[in-house]
């Protein structure tokens, strides 16, 4: 049996964890989103990219700030940031509109954060 | 004759839209707001990380969707914007000169002005770093700028001196465009960032962490930096001779703090308080000037800025019963003052009259605790109020809510302590 200490992120608190790797019994969490994130750390660590796309059609602004609507698997984080690179985006542009639909078979879509 | 506002807000952030919003729906139809850069929105268009919101609209939105929501409901009102403009002086009397390139030089009058100029970053000269002064050394705020809105890469190798939110935020978007960040300096024991930061930002992508660490030379003879020596210091914060350790690097990026934007303040006349840099405000953010208001990042560095909304509604609706001659101006009834490991409170002078139920109190502690009491005495050294909290540090800020009822019956100044928990 082998303990990880590791702090919840789920929000700004940060609560110290101990999650069990192998019961995956989580420990220190105040509330119980943060016995699911314990438990996600060890099975299957999983982020929220934010990043931006190029952006045309809107004037004085180049860029378009972006989100995955989810979490993604830690592990993709790189490969999503090269499919982000190919992207070009042209306004208008509406807060919460798709971006990349299903970004690299996660299920997960890319959105924009800006409305141009 | 000048162009006269019921309240004129200074700075387009989510200080101002809160303040400016809160105060219109409290029945204020006349409200301007005056913001510099060409958009609204302030230091949250750069941060397009997620992490905002999740105490106001229990969501975790990024920075542009945070601010779109505000300036969304802006627009639902009456409240009138100029952008473009800068703010150059406020007189005691409350008007305010403004220049842009459309209307040239306005010279305003307002019946209440809300404060809310925000804050901006040190910079090497502030803290005196030595070497050479080559190209490649900037602030992390500075880059953020560069990457997230202009779309420029700044660097390739990377060094982060300081561990403040705007350095990890960054450590991990250069991580994620292709820089290679070889390591976030940090002088004091603790960092000054939030521990999700850490975690997500550094840990995620093993990028190593130097406690108790400085740059102590920058090298860059040709114009670019091209390596920084970097040594453990002491308690005093002094290098130890012998830990030197080099990087390799084309950028520097500074993380070391922001300053509330206060030259408006000061040549107004307005009290600023030495710990904060901001100023000396009463529980409804009224400052030391009747009718001139402040909120946000201008009065204390804010690390969530849900806080920095509360506090701003808090300064709307306060300009609002100004206004209507619903508050009292003029002297305190008690003053709040900071005892063991707090290092300061806001607001730190409370007038009865004006408070309703309970008044919420901010303040930092300066030293991490893992986990304390929070005891408010009054001068006679008797409780007021205790707050038992897990985790306090310096690097997260506190609330607390201290109830009308109990202060009615405090005599003198109040004190707020933090007594740490033994192990
Ligand atoms: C890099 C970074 C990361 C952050 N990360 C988070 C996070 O993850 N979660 C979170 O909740 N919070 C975060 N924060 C904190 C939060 O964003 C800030 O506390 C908040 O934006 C402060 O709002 P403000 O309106 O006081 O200041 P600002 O947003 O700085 O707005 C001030 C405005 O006033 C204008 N202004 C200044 N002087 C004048 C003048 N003379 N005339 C006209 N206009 C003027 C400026 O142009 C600016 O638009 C972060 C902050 C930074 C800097
Ligand atoms: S356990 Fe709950 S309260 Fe603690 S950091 Fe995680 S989400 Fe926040």
């Amino acid at each position: 049996m082998a303990i990880r200490k590791m702090i919840c992120i789920t929000c700004p608190r940060g609560c110290h964890l101990e999650v069990d790797t192998e019961t995956l019994e989580v420990k220190g969490n105040t509330c119980p989103k943060g016995a699911e994130y314990g438990r996600n750390e060890i099975t299957d660590p999983r982020r929220v990219l934010t990043s931006t796309v190029r952006l045309e059609g809107a004037p004085g602004a180049c860029r378009l700030p972006v989100k995955t609507a989810g979490p993604i698997p830690k592990g993709l984080l790189f490969k999503a940031m090269d499919a982000l690179n190919a992207v070009t985006v042209t306004a208008p542009v509406a807060v919460g509109q798709v971006v990349i639909h299903d970004l690299l078979g996660t299920g997960v879509d890319l959105v924009a954060c800006k409305q141009f | 004759m000048s162009e006269y506002h019921d309240l004129i807000v200074v700075g387009g952030g989510p200080a101002g839209l809160a303040a400016a919003c809160a105060a219109w729906e409290k029945g204020v139809k006349d409200i301007l707001i005056i913001e510099r850069d060409k958009e609204l929105g302030g230091i949250l268009n750069q941060c397009i990380h997620n992490g905002f919101g999740l105490t106001y609209f229990k969501e975790e939105l990024t920075g542009p969707e945070y601010a779109g929501r505000f300036i969304k409901m802006l627009y639902d009102t009456g409240v009138t914007v100029r952008t473009d403009t800068m703010v150059l002086n406020i007189s005691p009397d409350r008007r305010v000169q403004a220049v842009n390139t459309h209307d040239g030089f306005l010279d305003l009058k307002a019946g209440a002005i809300v404060l809310a100029m925000g804050c901006r970053e040190r910079t090497r000269g502030a803290i005196g770093i030595p070497g050479d002064r080559p190209a490649g050394v900037l602030t992390a705020g500075a880059a953020q700028r560069y990457l997230n809105i202009e779309g420029y890469m700044v660097g390739k190798r990377v060094v982060i001196l300081g561990s403040g939110d705007i350095g990890l935020i960054m450590a991990r978007r250069m991580t994620l465009e292709g820089a290679k960040v070889l390591a976030c300096v940090e002088v004091m024991p603790y960092s000054g960032g939030l521990n999700r930061n850490i975690v997500q930002c550094l840990n995620d992508f093993d990028i190593p962490l130097y406690l108790s660490h400085t740059i102590t030379d920058i090298v860059g003879k040709n114009g670019r930096v091209e390596k920084v020596v970097v040594s453990e210091v002491d308690e005093n914060r002094a290098p130890i001779p012998g830990t030197e350790m080099e990087f390799e690097c084309d950028t520097v990026l500074l993380s070391v703090g922001l300053i509330p934007e206060n030259e408006l303040s000061r040549t107004a006349g307005i009290e600023i308080n030495p710990r904060t840099n901001g100023p000396v405000v009463y529980e409804n953010m009224e400052t030391s000037l009747p009718g001139v208001f402040a909120a946000g990042n201008v009065v204390h560095v804010h690390d969530l800025v849900d806080f920095v909304t509360a506090e701003s509604q808090r300064a709307g609706r306060a300009a609002a019963d100004f206004l209507a001659g619903r508050s009292v101006s003029g002297d305190a009834d008690l003053e709040l003052a900071c005892g063991d490991h707090v290092n300061y409170t806001v607001p730190r002078m409370l007038r009865l009259a004006n408070i309703d139920k309970a008044v919420g109190v901010f303040f930092r502690v300066n030293k991490v605790m893992a986990a304390g009491t929070v005891r408010v005495t009054d001068a006679a050294g008797a409780e007021v109020a205790a707050f038992r909290r897990q985790h306090m540090a310096p690097g997260e800020m506190e609330q607390i809510q201290l109830p009308k009822v109990l202060l009615e019956k405090a005599a003198g100044p109040i004190t707020i302590s933090v007594e740490e928990a033994s192990e």
